[in-house]
């Protein structure tokens, strides 16, 4: 049997379309997660990339919090945070929202590095508020960069969310840890196929966020 | 550019070069007094040294000096983007520290090199930007936003473009635009034409004089260009290196009596010739013996060629001049126009300036220059030597002026 095969006998069982343990249910646990997680890193990660982005102020600081941040192993934390906090939603989240941060924090404040500094003073000249330059002159300008990693950052989330199932929560990684522990190679398939899925549609839902929400000017301009 | 080109307009323009004597003379109340004004850096550079100077309200002042002078401190120093270590800048009287920073700025224009408009927003939106933030509603904002679009000379038709749409020339007519949007009075410039090609930078100047006299505002406009600033400016402030002032004059007094070595260089080797741009070519004599219709008779050919003028111009049966002929190669009724003398670009008498005329004459293949009226019809001729008389004594009038006028009433 070859991974087509896995792939077209899962998807065709109808036991899987329904129930605790069905397609539709485990998919709404897994986007459930990934939103959650990646709400909380860009309430973390947002602001102070947009504020130590906009003052230019704190940039070796973050650096090396995003590296720190990149160098945990996200499976290690996970059981660090498991045995320290017990079983449940958090520790799955502080792994998550450690591996999203940096992304967010970075590009965020690359992104506000890098606008055009000409605007930015004629702004600052005709009296606007530091916080309006920030958020009506600087920030839809560094939009596309901004959404670039929030995008990296929900990619890994959604591909990260499986480690969940590791902590008896459920997602889409339930058919991966109980496939392999069953030996069903067509049910780890089949979820890994999910996972790849959902990654993909993370993708196009941010093709479709950029297009609704950068301006054509700012688009065409780049 | 609507306006531009209009008959009503035409007399303003011609203020700013030919009349410029006479506008430089009218005395002006002060609206932007800088106060001994020192910007010193924390690592000991001295941007602006002490700096005095008396802005005068509805008139074009330029500061102007090479790069390190600290023009661009002492105008951003009046907005206060630059905070004076020394002295006092009082606008219309009140000293500028005494209202929140955004308050006067948003009672200044401001205009930068590149125009600086937001990428993310339509031209409309951009030139609004000020009305919003002062309170006013979209629609009235937008309203106003429009109005001034076609004050700047730009087609409503690109109201809904964004800014990456537009050429440079376009770009900054958005950034003139938008510093005026509130009706501020003060207009601060900071080298706001150099980055576009010189063709575009004269027609945003023409452009700049125009809306001027429309509107009489209060500019500060800084550049490094003095022919920008001899054209533009009511006054000149030249600074130079070390954030000091050189001379603070109209720009006809800098050309005829530059303060010292420093300005004269700066001013160039033809400041003389420069200077004629500001005396009017109406005084001069025009000779009318020498033109003769292209239907002329025998008899009048050798009328007119018995003045002791070597060449005849001969114009059309509309009065536009066709060219030059020595008076032996005219044949009554067979004149063939192809064998004529160029007569290169004719002055506007009255409305050109000397500078003009004798620009005529010195490319003239005859070495006399054409003079036409208004509509483009032959007005008479005149010999270098003649305009030569007539600059000498545009000098002698422009001197004895200075004498009996203080210039102190505006240059205190």
């Amino acid at each position: 049997m070859n991974v087509i095969n896995f792939v077209s006998s899962f998807f065709g069982e109808s036991a899987h379309w329904h129930g605790y343990d069905g397609i539709p249910t485990r998919l709404w646990e897994h986007v459930q997660y990934s939103l959650e997680a990646l709400v909380l890193a860009a309430a973390i990660g947002l602001p102070i990339g947009l504020l130590t982005g906009h003052y230019g102020r704190g940039g070796n600081v973050l650096s090396l919090v995003a590296t720190a941040g990149r160098a945990l192993p996200t499976f290690g934390l996970l059981v660090v945070t498991t045995i320290a906090l017990g079983f449940g939603m958090l520790p799955v989240m502080v792994p998550l929202i450690v591996l999203a941060v940096p992304p967010i924090l970075v590009t965020t404040y690359e992104a506000m590095r890098s606008v055009d500094p000409p605007p930015v003073d004629a702004a600052r000249g005709m009296g606007m508020s530091e916080s309006g330059i920030m958020l009506r002159v600087e920030l839809p300008a560094a939009l596309p960069l901004i959404l670039g990693g929030l995008r990296s950052a929900a990619i890994q989330i959604v591909s990260t969310a499986t480690i969940a199932a590791y902590v008896s929560l459920g997602g889409l990684g339930r058919y991966i840890v109980d496939g392999l522990y069953q030996h069903d190679y067509e049910k780890v398939v089949g979820g890994a196929t999910l996972v790849a899925g959902m990654a993909l549609a993370t993708l196009g839902l941010f093709w479709a966020l950029g297009r609704a929400a950068v301006s054509p000017g700012v688009r065409r301009s780049n | 550019m609507r306006g531009l080109d209009s008959p009503r307009n035409g007399p303003k323009l011609g203020w700013s070069r030919v009349g410029g004597i006479s506008q430089t003379r009218r005395v002006f109340g002060v609206l932007i007094r800088i106060d001994s004004v020192t910007k010193r850096y924390p690592d000991g550079t001295v941007a602006v040294d002490r700096l005095s100077l008396d802005i005068p309200d509805r008139s074009i002042t330029v500061l102007v000096g090479p790069s390190g002078c600290g023009k661009t401190t002492t105008l951003r120093m009046i907005n206060r983007m630059v905070e004076p270590s020394e002295g006092t800048i009082l606008i219309d009287g009140v000293d500028s520290r005494q209202q929140s920073v955004n308050t006067l700025r948003r009672g200044m224009g401001y205009v930068i090199q590149n125009a600086g408009l937001f990428q993310h927003r339509t031209v409309v939106d951009n030139i609004a930007t000020v009305p919003r933030m002062l309170g006013w509603s979209k629609d009235k904002a937008r309203a106003r936003a429009r109005e001034l679009m076609e004050r700047v000379g730009l087609d409503a038709s690109f109201a809904k473009r964004y800014p990456y749409q537009l050429s440079g020339g376009q770009q900054q007519r958005v950034g003139v635009a938008r510093a005026l949007a509130a009706d501020p009075p003060v207009l601060l410039m900071d080298e706001p034409f150099s980055a576009v090609d010189p063709v575009v930078r004269k027609g945003l100047q023409d452009e700049l004089l125009r809306l001027q006299a429309e509107l009489g505002k209060t500019i500060v406009f800084v550049t490094h260009d003095i022919d920008e600033a001899v054209k533009l400016g009511t006054m000149v402030a030249v600074l130079r290196t070390g954030g000091r002032l050189a001379q603070f004059a109209p720009p006809a007094e800098l050309l005829s009596d530059p303060a010292d070595a420093f300005v004269e260089d700066f001013l160039g080797a033809d400041r003389g010739i420069r200077r004629l741009s500001f005396f009017s070519s109406g005084g001069l004599d025009l000779l009318t013996a020498p033109v003769v219709a292209v239907d002329a008779t025998a008899e009048q050919i050798a009328c007119r060629a018995a003045s002791d003028v070597p060449y005849l111009l001969v114009t059309g049966l509309d009065g536009r001049p066709l060219g030059w002929s020595e008076p032996g190669a005219l044949t009554a009724g067979r004149v063939d126009v192809g064998q004529l003398l160029p007569y290169g670009r004719p002055f506007v008498a009255g409305k050109d300036s000397l500078r003009a005329a004798l620009d005529c004459a010195v490319l003239s293949p005859t070495g006399w220059a054409v003079a036409v009226d208004a509509e483009g019809r032959a007005a008479g001729v005149v010999s270098q030597t003649a305009i030569g008389e007539a600059i000498r004594g545009a000098h002698a009038h422009a001197s004895a002026h200075a004498a009996s006028v203080d210039p102190k009433a505006a240059t205190r």
